[in-house]
């Protein structure tokens, strides 16, 4: 039987046999050329042979962006898309410091106009309490083009093709690729008008719209008449045909913005993607039903006149940027910073951009594969993580941090900043023990700022990256102070031109002042015990916890660290429970009011939910800070600040921390790198060298095979005692 | 065997119901809906009137689990509960708190899922099976015993060292694959290879030992010491007969997990990069995103009952001498 089927197999010749006869060239040459496909770029490279000499940005991201509809989008995740496709009206100049407002899509930057209860027309340094509103009116630039969208397709009448879809149609597509047509209109005023009316639409939900509500004129009414229609399910809503007071359409490329107050800071969200222009066809075409259930939304989809435009969005894997055939070319930057020259960054002055074609950002979740494969040449730019960091960088004798041998052997540049924004410890100061505007409360948190050795801290746990911070505002924002001008005179002294840290025994005798002697309550006699409130007690967070504890052991005081998961913290901050906490702020932009704010009492998290964690009340730092915010920047203000500063240093409702810095890792293939920590519409002004890249690849990259035959070669050796074994029983067993 | 399993398909449904009402207490004594607004709407400048838009927008805005201020069957069916667990029975998952049709997003990432975990299966089975029955061929000799260990010693290693020791070796230092990413078609192989290779190596030493057990209790039969006293050769005896008995197990342990390889490894795919189902529960976890949790586990649940049965039934395929009734 066992040999009849055999028999019946061989006995075939003319099915598998003479079909391989006949295809087996065809066969080989497909498997050769796949191979020789394969072989042009590196075994190990992750991306398509075809690509490796094109000019495409490589990047990674570890979180899918939650929002990418302008009106919705408020992370940094999110920006690194956004803000390559969406142009809003101003931007930040790319390379000028300090940080300054270019028009983008305006003509020019906008510049507020004031006038009082009586319509007469202020000057800019107008006191707040006599503007009554604010005008900006604003130009933009004619010719600006829509990416290709079929949003924006149009047949031969002129009709939109893909408004009005069956849902035949739209339950058969799956991706804005499936649309075979597309189209562009110019960008107009009309477009700014529609985005802000999107604020308060009752089916999007706009973080910022209730801070709108409060400045611009007309908002809030137009929010109720929108939340009162009735909607049907994909919630669409023709927003042209509801008129908003404060936004008003003068022509085609002129439009007006009226704030119910003076609000100079105003201008800075103008730069930012909530009032990005989104055309009414966006809506008109996403909001049909059935289009979410297929998820195709703004929110997935962008539309916008930028650089790029998004061409594929799998955040499961990949997102791909490619260059927006409209964009108008705008010319790279010709004036810079000092050095900026020396530095290569003005080498492109002039010229149109953008430079690459194409920006592919893949999923990484853990740091090392993502690691290993920027040391491989695969991705363009990386950060640093902890695990990463020795063997990237090094410091020299004076504290400067510099690249290991290994990275300058691969022509690797390091590029760091100081990031705008402070981590920071927070006393509750609605708290009876720590918080509160007495002496004694007062000293014991001075005492506790100068015990916690933010030095060590950022020595230990942020491999240095970091600068102590001597107040709210960071470098780079105006009103910073360095050196003496600029001391935290609470905790440090300023000694042969450093900050100095006074020491222990200093803390302890405020501490004493402050009725502790010895870490106990003069008066009942009890062991001062201080609660530290956080959410992340994982196995990693503990040695910053010691390290915590022992900080306060420095003054005597026992502290408990209070650990609870994400909610509940953010619910004893709403509730005004915790006592000690950490917190940290990114700038929205670079004014010294987005830093302040922070501390300002109408802000307080207890009372209104503000950003005011700490609760802080001073009705002396309240009435600067409402002088400050109005004023322009120059002396008078750099007083203000100064006043301010000192009153917070004094009254410590934090302990300032430290300012993070940013440690950037660059290809020398990676060109016109300069950190920005304002802008985030940075890539058009990137330049890729792919030949350099894609040489430099396959050199660092040679597939090493000898050790597959070594360990081939050991198996096959191990297996000769296994046959001698096996022979040996069979030997015996015949016996 | 058919009244057999729709017999158990109807247990199944109380079963999926205490695992929803399981799931959303859970979850909810965890996350409040004002932490989910919170969560989605970020932490800056959000207001009490954002967070209440949110809600209603949602659907989370009315009672979890009782609503006192309805009447009649709405005092229960006009809750969270009932609004967002019914239509679960129906496969209809809805839309995710960010936006996203889960059942399109489980449709689109069960499959890269699938091209790690098939492979894994096949050839960890193949591979395990080889190892086990040479094992247990030259059983109480020197390459038992080394064996043995060494699988100990293989099964005393975490995962994580498999994972991050293979890319280091045979991604970076040896540069042969990509050290992670994914791609669908043929460009997707050499993705899949050093994934494919890290899991099977890893499951070497607990696989083999298992097999290894079960391959050692066959051999001890009375069927086998017969084919012996017949005078059949060893390698026939352990091919012919005892890899066949053997495999009864083996095939129904492996029966059991086939639903479930749609549920990928949350491990592998994070630092593998494969935009599987296995991290997509904890991302959402992570997100807070209630809607993707509730779907992933009321999916994992009938995956494992489905798993259930099909061992059920593959016990009658194996072994003709069981019959379901």
């Amino acid at each position: 039987m066992q040999r009849a089927r055999t028999a019946h197999r061989v006995s075939r010749p003319g099915t598998g046999v003479g079909w391989w006869q006949a295809h087996a060239p065809l066969v080989v040459a497909a498997i050769l050329g796949w191979c020789l496909a394969a072989c042009s770029s590196p075994w190990n490279s992750p991306y398509p042979a075809d690509d490796e000499r094109r000019n495409i940005f490589y990047d990674t991201f570890t979180e899918r962006p939650k929002h990418l509809d302008p009106v919705s989008s408020y992370s940094e995740n999110e920006a690194v898309f956004n803000a390559q496709i969406y142009e809003p009206l101003v931007q930040y100049d790319y390379l000028k410091r300090p940080y300054a407002l270019a028009p983008l899509t305006a003509v020019a930057t906008p510049t507020p106009a004031y006038y009082d209860a009586e319509g007469r027309r202020l000057g800019p340094e107008a006191p707040e309490a006599d503007v009554a509103r604010t005008v900006y009116r604003i130009e933009i630039q004619p010719g600006i083009l829509y990416q290709p969208h079929p949003a924006l397709a149009r047949d031969a009448e002129g009709n939109y093709r893909y408004h009005a879809l069956p849902p035949r149609i739209i339950n058969s597509v799956s991706t804005l690729a499936d649309f075979p047509e597309t189209g562009t209109r110019e960008l107009l005023a009309a477009d700014y008008v529609y985005q802000i009316k999107r604020l308060v639409h009752p089916r999007v939900h706009s973080p910022v719209a209730g801070f709108m509500m409060k400045y611009i004129k007309g908002l809030p009414e137009l929010a109720k008449t929108l939340s009162e229609l009735e909607l049907d399910a994909a919630g669409y809503i023709d927003l042209r045909h509801y008129p908003l007071d404060g936004v008003r359409l003068i022509d085609d490329y002129t439009f007006e913005i009226e704030l119910t107050e003076k609000y100079p800071q105003f201008v800075y969200w103008l730069a930012m993607n909530f009032f990005a222009p989104v055309p009414w066809e966006a809506d008109a075409f996403y909001r049909q039903a059935g289009m979410a259930e297929q998820n195709l939304t703004l929110d997935w989809y962008p539309l916008g006149t930028g650089p790029y435009m998004l061409t594929e969005n799998n955040p499961n894997r990949r997102m791909v940027l490619t260059r927006n055939p409209n964009f108008r070319g705008e010319p790279y930057p010709s004036e810079g910073a000092p050095g900026d020259a020396a530095a290569g960054l003005l080498d492109d002055a002039g010229k149109p951009m953008p430079f690459i074609d194409e920006a592919h950002f893949l999923l990484e979740k853990e740091a090392i594969p993502a690691w290993n494969k920027f040391l491989q040449g695969y991705y363009d730019a990386s950060g640093i993580v902890s695990d990463s960091f020795d063997q990237a960088i090094r410091f020299n004798a004076s504290g400067d941090a510099g690249l290991t041998p290994q990275m300058q052997s691969k022509g690797i540049a390091l590029k760091t900043s100081v990031t705008a924004s402070v981590f920071y410890l927070g006393f509750n100061m609605a708290d009876d023990v720590i918080g509160g505007d007495s002496d004694r409360a007062r000293k014991l948190r001075q005492a506790v700022s100068i015990a916690i050795d933010f030095e060590e801290f950022i020595s230990i746990f942020l491999n240095g990256r970091g600068v102590t911070a001597q107040g709210p505002l960071p470098p780079g924002i105006f009103g910073y102070r360095d050196g003496a001008a600029g001391v935290n005179p609470y905790v440090y002294d300023f000694i042969d031109g450093r900050y100095v840290r006074k020491s222990a025994e200093y803390a302890r005798q405020l501490m004493a002042e402050a009725g502790y002697v010895d870490g106990r309550d003069v008066q009942t006699g009890e062991p001062l015990v201080l609660y530290f409130d956080t959410y992340s007690g994982g196995a990693g967070e503990k040695a910053v916890f010691d390290w915590y504890r022992k900080q306060f052991e420095k003054i005597n005081v026992q502290l408990v660290i209070r650990g609870t998961d994400y909610n509940r913290f953010q619910e004893k901050m709403r509730n005004g429970t915790a006592q000690i906490y950490s917190w940290g702020w990114n700038a929205d932009y670079p004014d010294p009011e987005n830093f302040f704010f922070l501390l300002y009492g109408p802000n307080s998290k207890v009372i209104s939910q503000g950003e005011n964690a700490s609760n802080y009340q001073n009705p002396e730092f309240d009435a600067l800070f409402l002088k400050m915010r109005s004023m322009e920047n120059g002396p008078g203000r750099q007083a203000v600040i100064d006043e301010m500063q000192l009153l917070v240093q004094e009254d410590a409702p934090w302990i300032w921390g430290y300012y993070p810095m940013a440690y950037s890792l660059y290809h020398d293939w990676y060109r016109n790198n300069k950190p920005n920590l304002m802008a985030r519409n940075t890539l058009k002004y990137k330049r890729i060298d792919p030949e350099l890249r894609a040489a430099q690849r396959a050199a660092w990259n040679e597939p090493v095979l000898w050790p597959i035959w070594l360990v081939l070669g050991l198996v096959a050796l191990s297996l000769l005692p296994a046959i001698r074994t096996y022979r040996r029983a069979q030997r015996s067993a015949a016996r | 065997m058919i009244s057999y399993i729709v017999r158990r398909l109807f247990f199944a449904l109380p079963i999926l119901i205490g695992v929803n009402v399981l799931t959303f207490t859970l979850f909810f004594v965890v996350n409040t809906p004002d932490d989910m607004a919170r969560l989605q709407l970020g932490q800056k400048r959000v207001t009490e009137e954002a967070i209440q838009k949110w809600k209603a927008d949602h659907g989370y805005d009315r009672p979890v689990l009782f609503n006192a201020e309805a009447v009649g069957a709405k005092k229960v069916t006009d809750t969270i509960f009932f609004a967002e667990s019914v239509r679960l029975f129906a496969f209809k998952f809805g839309q995710s708190d960010s936006g996203r049709d889960i059942s399109s997003d489980i449709r689109q990432r069960m499959w890269p899922s699938l091209a790690i975990a098939v492979p894994t299966l096949i050839v960890g089975l193949l591979i395990n099976i080889t190892f086990a029955l040479t094992l247990a061929f030259f059983r109480a000799t020197y390459i038992d015993l080394w064996g043995v260990i060494l699988c100990v010693a293989m099964m005393s290693i975490s995962g994580l060292f498999y994972i991050i020791g293979g890319q280091f070796l045979i991604g970076k230092l040896l540069n042969l694959v990509p050290i992670s990413g994914f791609d669908v078609g043929l460009s997707g192989f050499k993705f899949i290879c050093l994934p494919v290779i890290v899991s099977v190596i890893g499951g070497i030493g607990g696989g083999t030992r298992w097999y290894r057990t079960i391959f050692l209790e066959e051999m001890s039969k009375e069927y086998v010491k017969t084919a012996r006293a017949k005078g059949l050769r060893e390698p026939l005896v352990m091919f012919r007969h005892v890899l066949r008995n053997g495999l009864i197990p083996i095939l129904t342990g492996v029966v059991v997990v086939l639903p479930m390889l749609f549920m990928g490894s949350l491990i592998t795919e994070a630092f593998f990069g494969i935009p599987g189902l296995g991290s997509y529960t904890i991302d959402a976890i992570q997100r807070q995103d209630f809607a993707i949790v509730r779907s992933m586990v009321f999916l994992g649940s009938l995956l494992y009952i489905v798993g259930l049965i099909l061992t059920d039934i593959s016990y009658t395929v194996v072994d003709p001498r069981v019959r379901l009734s």
